[in-house]
C-alpha cells in the first residue's frame, strides 16, 4: 500500500510542479536558516572536555564590599579570585587537583638575526594545570609543584610557537626570551585545543587559537609580568602591588573533584573559608555566597553566546514558523480541493486512516525534499558563517548529530505541517461530496 | 461591492483563511520589528564621529624599550611623518573615536557632586556626574582631526603637560568637551569657563566646545557623544599616529609612514592590522552590525516572499476550485471587473485580519526584544506603514490568480465538470 500511496503522492505533486517547487523551497529555506543557527549555537555551547567536564569545578568567592556598585557594561569582578584567596585555596589542597591561572601577553624576542620581536598570548598557571586538564605533550612535560615554589624560570610552549622557534628540532632545554627574562623550555604541548577555551576569564577570546606558552604563576607574580585579562580593583591599590592585593581580582581557579561527596565537601570548605574571612573582616558578604560551579554551568554563567547570534537563531526559527504556516495553509487548500477524489475513495471503502496515510505521505515527500534542500542551504549558511570575522567562525561545521538533526527537524516539521490538513481532509464525508460531482 | 458573498464563502474555508491570516500576522509582526532593528543598526553604523574621516589614516606603534623617553621618541617620529609628501598634519594620540581603546573617568560639574558621587560609589545615577571618554594628544590634535569648534578656542601651547608614567592623562588646566556633554553637565547654560572635576584631579576649565566627538567604544545612544579632549601629551610607549592627507594619498602615506618609523627605530612593533585608514577602522568596528543588517534584510525579504507565495498559491487553488461558480456568475451578468474585484476584496479582508492580529503581535514581540536585546520601543508609525506594505503585497500577489479568474469564460457554466 505504501508504494501505491507514494505513487499517488508523486503524481499529485507533479500536477502542480511550480507550487510543489515553491513549497519545497519555502520549507528548505526555513530549515536551512534554522539549522545554520542551531549548529552555530551547538558548537558554541559544546562541551570542551567531554571526558573530564564532570569532574572540573570553578569555585566562586565574593570578596566584594557590600556597597560595591557594578558598572553597567563591565565584567563582574567576583568572577575572578584575588591572589591571597587563590593562594589559600591552593595551600588548603582540598581537591584532587587544583590550579590557579591568568592570561598572559608577552613580547617574544626570537634572538636570531633578521627576526623581529612579536607579542604572543599565553597563560600563567600552577603545576596541576597540565594534569588536571589532560594536556598532551609532544615533547617533555609540565613543571612540578617544586618549580612553582622555587619560582623557576621554566616555560611550556604551544606546538605552533615551538615550530616557529625551533623548526622541527627538539626544543627541550633551549632558552626563550619572553619580556625581559630568559626561560628554559621544559615541555611542548601537543594537539590540545579545547573549544571553547573554557578556563580563561570573560574578557578573553573564547574560541580559536589556544595559548602559545605557559609559565609558572609564582614566577609571573615574582617578576611582575603583564597580565592579559580583567584586573578589577575596589580598594586604593598602587600599581606595583596590585597583583598581590587582597582587593584586586584577576585569577581564574579550577579544581578537580572525583565524586559528589568530594563536591559537597569542597563546597562546605569554601563556605567555611568565606566565614573565616568574614570573621577576619575581609569579606562582607554572607558565607553562603560562595558557590561551586561545574564546568558546563560555569560556561552557562559566563554566557559565551553573543546576543546577535541568539537573535539570529530566533529570527531563523521565526522564519521557519512562517514557512510552516504557509505549508499548512497550502496543503490544506490542496487536499480540500481533492475532496471529490477523497470521497470517491471513501465511498469505495477506504478507511479514514487510509486517507490520512495517503495524504500524510504526500506531505512527508515535500518534507523530505525540503530537508534535503535545507541541508544544502544550511551548508551554504555555515560556509558564510565561517567567513565572518568572528572568533567562533572556524568552528561552524556540521557534525553527524547535527546532520541527522536537520533531517529529523525537516521530516518532523513537514509531517506536523501535513497532520492538520490530512486530518481535516480525511473527515470529508463520502456521500455529500459524491452528490456534487 | 458586496461583502456578504465573500464573507459567506470565507466561512466555508474557515481553517484555510485563518491559517493565511495567521501567516500574514506573523509576517507583519516579525517584519515590523526586523525593519525597526535594521533602522537602529543603520543609525549606529552611520553615526558621525566628528572627524574628517575620509582624510585620516593611522599607524599604531608599540615601543619595546620601557625606559625610553617616550616624548622625545614621539617628537622625532612626528617630525619624520610630517616630512612625508602629502601629509598635511600629523599628531600622536592615545585613542580615537571607534578605536575601541577607551579611558573614561567619573566627571562632575562641581566638587560637591563629585564627593557625593564618590561616596555613593556611582557616577551614573548622580545628576551632576557622568562618565565621559577622555582623549589626549599632542598639540594640533583639534585641527589635524578636523574637529569643529562651536565655541571657545583650541588649547594654548603652555597648557600641555605630559602624563606621569603609568597614568594616561596628566593634570592639566583646561579641557575641550563635546556639545552633548556640555548640555548634559551644564544644562545648556554656556559651558565655557566652567569647571570640570574629573577623577579626583584639580579642576579643569572648559575652554572650548566641539560639535561632535564620538566615544572610542559605543555605549547607549544617549551617552555615545560624551567625550573630553585634554591637552595631555601621551607619555606611553604605545601610541597612535594620525596622519591627514587627501583621500587618494592615504595608502601611499601609510606605506611611507611605516618605512619612516621603521627607519628611525627598527626595534619596535608596528602591528600590520593597526596600520589602516580611518574608513577601514570604522568598517571593522561596525562589521558585526553590517553583517547583521544584511541578515535582517535577507530575512525580511524572505518572509515577505514566502507570504506572497502563500497568498498566490492559495488564491490559485480557490480560483481553480471555483471555476464553475465564476462561470455562472459571469453568465448571469457579472463583468470581468466584478470577478477581479471579488478576489481582490477577499484578499483585502484576509490580509486586513492578519494585520490587526499582526500589530498586536508586533507589539508583544517588541516588548520581548526590549527586555532581552536592549531594543528601544517600536515607534507607532511603523504599524500603519507595515499594514500598507502588506496590503500592497497581498494585492500584488493575488493579481495573477484574480486576472485568471476574470478570464474564465461564461460558457464554463454550461459544462459539467
Amino acid at each position: 500500500m505504501f508504494g501505491y500511496y507514494l505513487d499517488i503522492a508523486l503524481r499529485s505533486l507533479r500536477r502542480n510542479p511550480v507550487l510543489t517547487a515553491l513549497m519545497v523551497l519555502a520549507i528548505g529555506l526555513g530549515i536551512g536558516a534554522s539549522m545554520t543557527m542551531i549548529t552555530v549555537l551547538h558548537v558554541m555551547t559544546d562541551d570542551p572536555m567531554p571526558r573530564r567536564s564532570g569532574q572540573l569545578f570553578y569555585p566562586h568567592l565574593n570578596p566584594l564590599p557590600l556597597d560595591y556598585r557594578q558598572s553597567g557594561d563591565g565584567p563582574d569582578p567576583s568572577d575572578n579570585l584575588t591572589w591571597p584567596d587563590a593562594v589559600a585555596l591552593l595551600k588548603a589542597h582540598r581537591a584532587e587537583r587544583q590550579a590557579a591561572m591568568a592570561g598572559a601577553e608577552l613580547l617574544l624576542r626570537p634572538g636570531r638575526p633578521g627576526t623581529r620581536p612579536f607579542n604572543i598570548h599565553g597563560r600563567y598557571a600552577t603545576a596541576d594545570f597540565f594534569a588536571m586538564f589532560g594536556v598532551q605533550f609532544a615533547q617533555g612535560q609540565g613543571w612540578t609543584a617544586a618549580d612553582d615554589d622555587a619560582r623557576a624560570h621554566v616555560v611550556v610552549l604551544g606546538n605552533t610557537l615551538s615550530r616557529k622557534l625551533f623548526g622541527g628540532a627538539d626544543g627541550i632545554g633551549q632558552s626563550v626570551r619572553l619580556g625581559e627574562h630568559d626561560f628554559r623550555v621544559v615541555g611542548v604541548v601537543g594537539d590540545w585545543q579545547p573549544q571553547p577555551v573554557f578556563y580563561t576569564d570573560a574578557a578573553a577570546n573564547r574560541f580559536g587559537e589556544a595559548d602559545q606558552f605557559f609559565l609558572p604563576l609564582s614566577t609571573a607574580v615574582d617578576l611582575k609580568l603583564d597580565v592579559n585579562g580583567n584586573f578589577s580593583s575596589w580598594g586604593e591599590d598602587q600599581a606595583d602591588t596590585r597583583m598581590v592585593s587582597a582587593s584586586t581580582t584577576w585569577l581564574q581557579f579550577w579544581v578537580q573533584l572525583r565524586d559528589p561527596a568530594q563536591v559537597a565537601a569542597y563546597h562546605q570548605f569554601m563556605v567555611d573559608y568565606s566565614a573565616q574571612q568574614n570573621a577576619l573582616g575581609r569579606f562582607q558578604r554572607p558565607p553562603t555566597d560562595a558557590k561551586l560551579y561545574g564546568l558546563m554551568a560555569w560556561l552557562g554563567h559566563q554566557d559565551l553566546v553573543p546576543n546577535d547570534v541568539r537573535l539570529q537563531l530566533w529570527l531563523a526559527l521565526g522564519f521557519l514558523l512562517v514557512c510552516m504556516t504557509n505549508i499548512v495553509a497550502l496543503l490544506l487548500a490542496k487536499f480540500l480541493r481533492r475532496s471529490g477524489e477523497i470521497s470517491v475513495r471513501r465511498a469505495l471503502g477506504a478507511r479514514r486512516r487510509d486517507i490520512f496515510l495517503q495524504l500524510g505521505i504526500e506531505s512527508a515527500v515535500i518534507g523530505l525534499a525540503g530537508g534535503v534542500l535545507g541541508l544544502l542551504i544550511a551548508q551554504l549558511g555555515l560556509w558564510s558563517v565561517r567567513h565572518r570575522p568572528d572568533d567562533y567562525a572556524q568552528l561552524a561545521q556540521m557534525d553527524v548529530s547535527m546532520l541527522l538533526g536537520t533531517f529529523v527537524l525537516a521530516i518532523a516539521a513537514s509531517v506536523l505541517a501535513g497532520l492538520l490538513p490530512a486530518w481535516r481532509a480525511c473527515r470529508v464525508a463520502p456521500a455529500l461530496q459524491l452528490k456534487t460531482l | 461591492m458586496q461583502l456578504r458573498p465573500i464573507l459567506s464563502s470565507l466561512r466555508h474555508h474557515k481553517l484555510t483563511a485563518l491559517l493565511l491570516m495567521l501567516q500574514v500576522a506573523l509576517t507583519c509582526a516579525i517584519v515590523c520589528n526586523v525593519v525597526f532593528m535594521i533602522a537602529n543598526r543603520v543609525g549606529q553604523v552611520t553615526l558621525p564621529s566628528g572627524l574628517a574621516e575620509s582624510e585620516l589614516s593611522m599607524v599604531q606603534v608599540i615601543g619595546i624599550d620601557k625606559n625610553e623617553n617616550a616624548q622625545a621618541r614621539h617628537a622625532a617620529d612626528l617630525a619624520a611623518l610630517r616630512a612625508i609628501p602629502g601629509v598635511t598634519a600629523a599628531v600622536a594620540v592615545d585613542s580615537l573615536p571607534l578605536s575601541r581603546s577607551d579611558s573614561s573617568y567619573g566627571t562632575c560639574d562641581s566638587l560637591e557632586t563629585f564627593i557625593r558621587a564618590m561616596a555613593a560609589r556611582s557616577m551614573e545615577d548622580n545628576s551632576g556626574c557622568v562618565q565621559p571618554s577622555v582623549y589626549s594628544g599632542t598639540p594640533g590634535e583639534l585641527a589635524a582631526l578636523g574637529l569643529k569648534l562651536v565655541g571657545g578656542r583650541d588649547f594654548l601651547a603652555d597648557e600641555y603637560a605630559q602624563a606621569a608614567p603609568g597614568w594616561t592623562v596628566a593634570n592639566v588646566p583646561s579641557a575641550i568637551i563635546s556639545r552633548a556633554l556640555a548640555e548634559r553637565l551644564y544644562h545648556g547654560r554656556d559651558a565655557l569657563g566652567r569647571s570640570l572635576y574629573m577623577g579626583g584631579r584639580p579642576p579643569m576649565r572648559v575652554v572650548g566646545v566641539v560639535d561632535t566627538l564620538l566615544r572610542p567604544r559605543l555605549r547607549t545612544p544617549d551617552v555615545n557623544q560624551y567625550s573630553v579632549l585634554v591637552p595631555s601629551v601621551p607619555g606611553d610607549n604605545e601610541v597612535t599616529y594620525v596622519l591627514r592627507s587627501t583621500p587618494k594619498d592615504r595608502e601611499r602615506v601609510l606605506a611611507a609612514a611605516a618605512n619612516a618609523l621603521t627607519g628611525l627605530d627598527p626595534d619596535r612593533l608596528i602591528p600590520p592590522d593597526r596600520m589602516r585608514t580611518y574608513a577601514e577602522m570604522r568598517e571593522q568596528y561596525f562589521r558585526h552590525d553590517t553583517t547583521m543588517i544584511s541578515l535582517l534584510l535577507a530575512s525580511a525579504l524572505g518572509l515577505l516572499f514566502v507570504t506572497a507565495l502563500g497568498i498566490t498559491g492559495l488564491a490559485n487553488f480557490w480560483v481553480q476550485q471555483r471555476r464553475r461558480s465564476i462561470g455562472i456568475r459571469r453568465a448571469i451578468g457579472a463583468s470581468r471587473g466584478d470577478i477581479l474585484r471579488y478576489f481582490q476584496a477577499e484578499n483585502f479582508l484576509i490580509v486586513g485580519g492578519g494585520i490587526v492580529l499582526g500589530m498586536l503581535l508586533a507589539f508583544a514581540l517588541n516588548l520581548i526584544l526590549m527586555q532581552h536585546y536592549e531594543l528601544p520601543r517600536l515607534p507607532l508609525y511603523y504599524l500603519p506603514i507595515g499594514a500598507l506594505l502588506l496590503w500592497a503585497l497581498g494585492q500584488l500577489a493575488v493579481l495573477g490568480p484574480a486576472l485568471r479568474a476574470a478570464a474564465v469564460p461564461p460558457v464554463v457554466a454550461t459544462r459539467s465538470v
